[in-house]
């Protein structure tokens, strides 16, 4: 990836999470932990990597995204705004009543939004669902999927996790955000994921592991998946639950917080801060 | 009297939807060869896919077809099909307003050996709770054949609940059905089966033999589709008859029972009304015929049920 091109991203990546920590601010309260970690992965696909069209957002042959994690629905609606498949002060309207951008991700509500979660483990399935569809219609399109790593305490997570190997889908990458916390406490201390890339492997992956925040080298671990085709591929991105807002960012019980737009304003002032110093 | 396995009816209404309708997939976890969908796979294994023993993904895989314009069917028994996938089944298929056709294989006694663990009584009333989902238990070959043919037709989520064992015919194959549509099988003065499935309706057909030889004339109700219910119908019968008899193979709350007498106590209706079916009890091994009778949904129960509201 040239300079310019992940300085454009980096740029789009700065957006969405000063658009996000505003969103949840208005409404004073969200899920900001798992919202901030998975915001390099969301510039990157949205601006650089898949194919769609923000005019037809249920295009054929687009590539499809399954946020499985659903409650970081917030962070994906601020993408979903910035490109341009609906008004940026529909992001205003966070879970109010008749809103269209729910806590949790709305294949009916939102245009953009390629599939329903929000019970944890459900939308990977739905992700095999789709890239198996898609490989029967011999549709070329990609599917991207991300679960949480809390998620991954998920039976569903690991039933999908060796039908996907034993497929051979490789049209599906997907995604663990691994920020090692959970609602209640650190994975470690709940359930310990350990050797989270030797699992993966076991059931039959192309497993690599990236720096989540680090647009380049996410960029190159998409391609190295796109280029194995044979395996369903699963990206483990080391991240940082909250990262980026400056009151969220690696502290603990960050996985919903309560704030107002005046902490909201400060956050984005010290992100703008921090960006403007490189 | 000619029966059919209604496996064989499901699978072949598929096997021929399927040669017209391309968008037609069947879901199995590792049950093919109990709900007969093998055969589907021996004629599109294109569009079979077998999960193995993951439930949970198998409705999942299916909401994600379906969101790309598929018809999937998934099956498994029963007990599975309802309790194991119940948020599955609830989230991904129905809230998310999909179009996943879930069957569910062995309703209540008919489990037989299988047991109690494998017996649901229950997945009736977990499946009624889910707006907008149609609910169907076909009576006979005919009935399922064109009911699951409907349910393709249909976009949104529908539940079928069949047996897998030979059954009677009770209609000609010209015969017409449709979704929220019961079909009054006889006609009686005094008294009116409202019955649902293959085993109660049956149950209910013989039990009007028996009151017919001490001269009381018994209806038969077949209800087809448990969700949306035939109000009418059942209203009708109400204004018809001196008593009023539900009859499931399944426990009486939250399934056929309870419709009906939500229904029948919001209009208003005072008349004499009972309700057959499995009070407060778990399933338990057994032959059919043995655990009919152990839980009261034989003919004679049946019978004697309409006797004692007539006395």
């Amino acid at each position: 990836m040239d300079k310019e091109r992940l300085a454009f991203l980096k740029s789009k990546a700065l957006e969405i999470r000063k658009l996000t920590i505003e969103e949840i601010g208005t409404l004073g309260t969200g899920h900001i932990g798992g919202a901030m970690s998975i915001v390099e992965l969301l510039a990157l696909l949205y601006f650089h990597r898949m194919h769609i069209d923000p005019q037809q957002p249920r295009m054929a042959d687009r590539d499809q995204l399954v946020v499985s994690k659903g409650h970081a629905g917030p962070a994906v609606y601020a993408t979903l705004a910035l490109k341009g498949y609906f008004p940026k002060d529909w992001l205003s309207t966070l879970n109010t009543g008749g809103t269209k951008l729910p806590s949790h991700c709305d294949r009916n509500l939102t245009p953009g939004i390629d599939m329903t979660t929000g019970s944890l483990g459900q939308g990977f399935s739905a992700a095999l669902g789709i890239a198996l569809g898609l490989r029967m219609d011999k549709v070329s399109a990609t599917v991207y999927t991300i679960i949480g790593d809390g998620e991954s305490d998920e039976g569903q997570v690991w039933e999908a996790a060796l039908f996907a190997g034993s497929q051979g889908l490789s049209n599906l990458i997907a995604f663990t955000d691994y920020n090692k916390q959970q609602l209640d406490g650190y994975t470690k201390d709940i359930i310990n994921l350990d050797d989270l890339d030797a699992k993966w492997n076991a059931f039959g992956w192309y497993t690599q592991r990236v720096d989540g925040h680090d647009i380049a080298a996410l960029d190159e671990a998409i391609e190295k998946a796109v280029g194995q085709g044979k395996k369903p591929a699963m990206i483990i991105m080391d991240t940082i639950k909250g990262r980026g807002c400056s009151f969220a960012e690696g502290i603990q019980n960050n996985h919903s917080m309560a704030f107002n737009l005046e902490k909201a304003k400060e956050a984005i002032a010290a992100l703008e801060a921090s960006a403007s110093q490189g | 009297m000619e029966t059919k396995e209604m496996r064989a009816a499901y699978t072949e209404t598929l096997v021929a939807l399927g040669e017209k309708n391309t968008h037609i997939v069947v879901l199995e976890a590792d049950l093919m060869s109990c709900t007969g969908t093998a055969a589907f796979k021996k004629v599109y294994p294109d569009r079979f896919i077998n999960v193995g023993i993951a439930e949970a993904n198998m409705i999942g895989i299916a909401a994600g077809l379906s969101s790309l314009g598929k018809i999937p069917f998934a099956a498994s028994f029963g007990c599975f099909a309802s309790r194991r996938v119940f948020d599955q089944f609830f989230l991904s298929a129905n809230y998310a307003r999909l179009n996943v056709k879930l069957v569910g294989t062995d309703p209540g006694v008919t489990a037989a050996f299988n047991g109690g663990t494998h017996m649901p009584f229950e997945d009736l009333a977990l499946m009624r709770v889910v707006p907008k989902l149609t609910i169907i238990e076909p009576s006979d070959p005919h009935s399922c054949a064109a009911l699951v043919q409907a349910a393709a037709e249909l976009y949104g989520c529908v539940y079928i609940r069949i047996p897998r064992k030979a059954v009677p015919y009770l209609y000609p194959s010209n015969e017409t059905f449709k979704f929220g549509k019961a079909k009054l099988l006889k006609s009686g003065k005094d008294a009116c089966f409202i019955a649902l499935g293959s085993l109660m309706v049956n149950e209910a057909l013989k039990a009007r033999e028996i009151l017919a030889a001490q001269g009381i004339d018994a209806g038969v109700l077949d209800v087809l589709t448990l969700k949306p219910i035939d109000r009418e119908a059942i209203l009708e019968q109400a204004a018809t008859v001196k008593c009023l008899v539900s009859v499931e193979n399944h426990q009486i709350n939250g399934g056929l029972g309870s419709a009906v007498a939500e229904l029948l106590a919001e209009e208003g209706f005072r008349g004499k009304f009972a309700r057959i079916g499995i009070r407060d009890e778990f399933g338990e091994v057994g032959t059919q015929d043995y655990l009919t009778k152990r839980f009261g949904l034989d003919a004679e129960t049946l019978a004697a049920q309409v006797k004692k509201l007539l006395s």
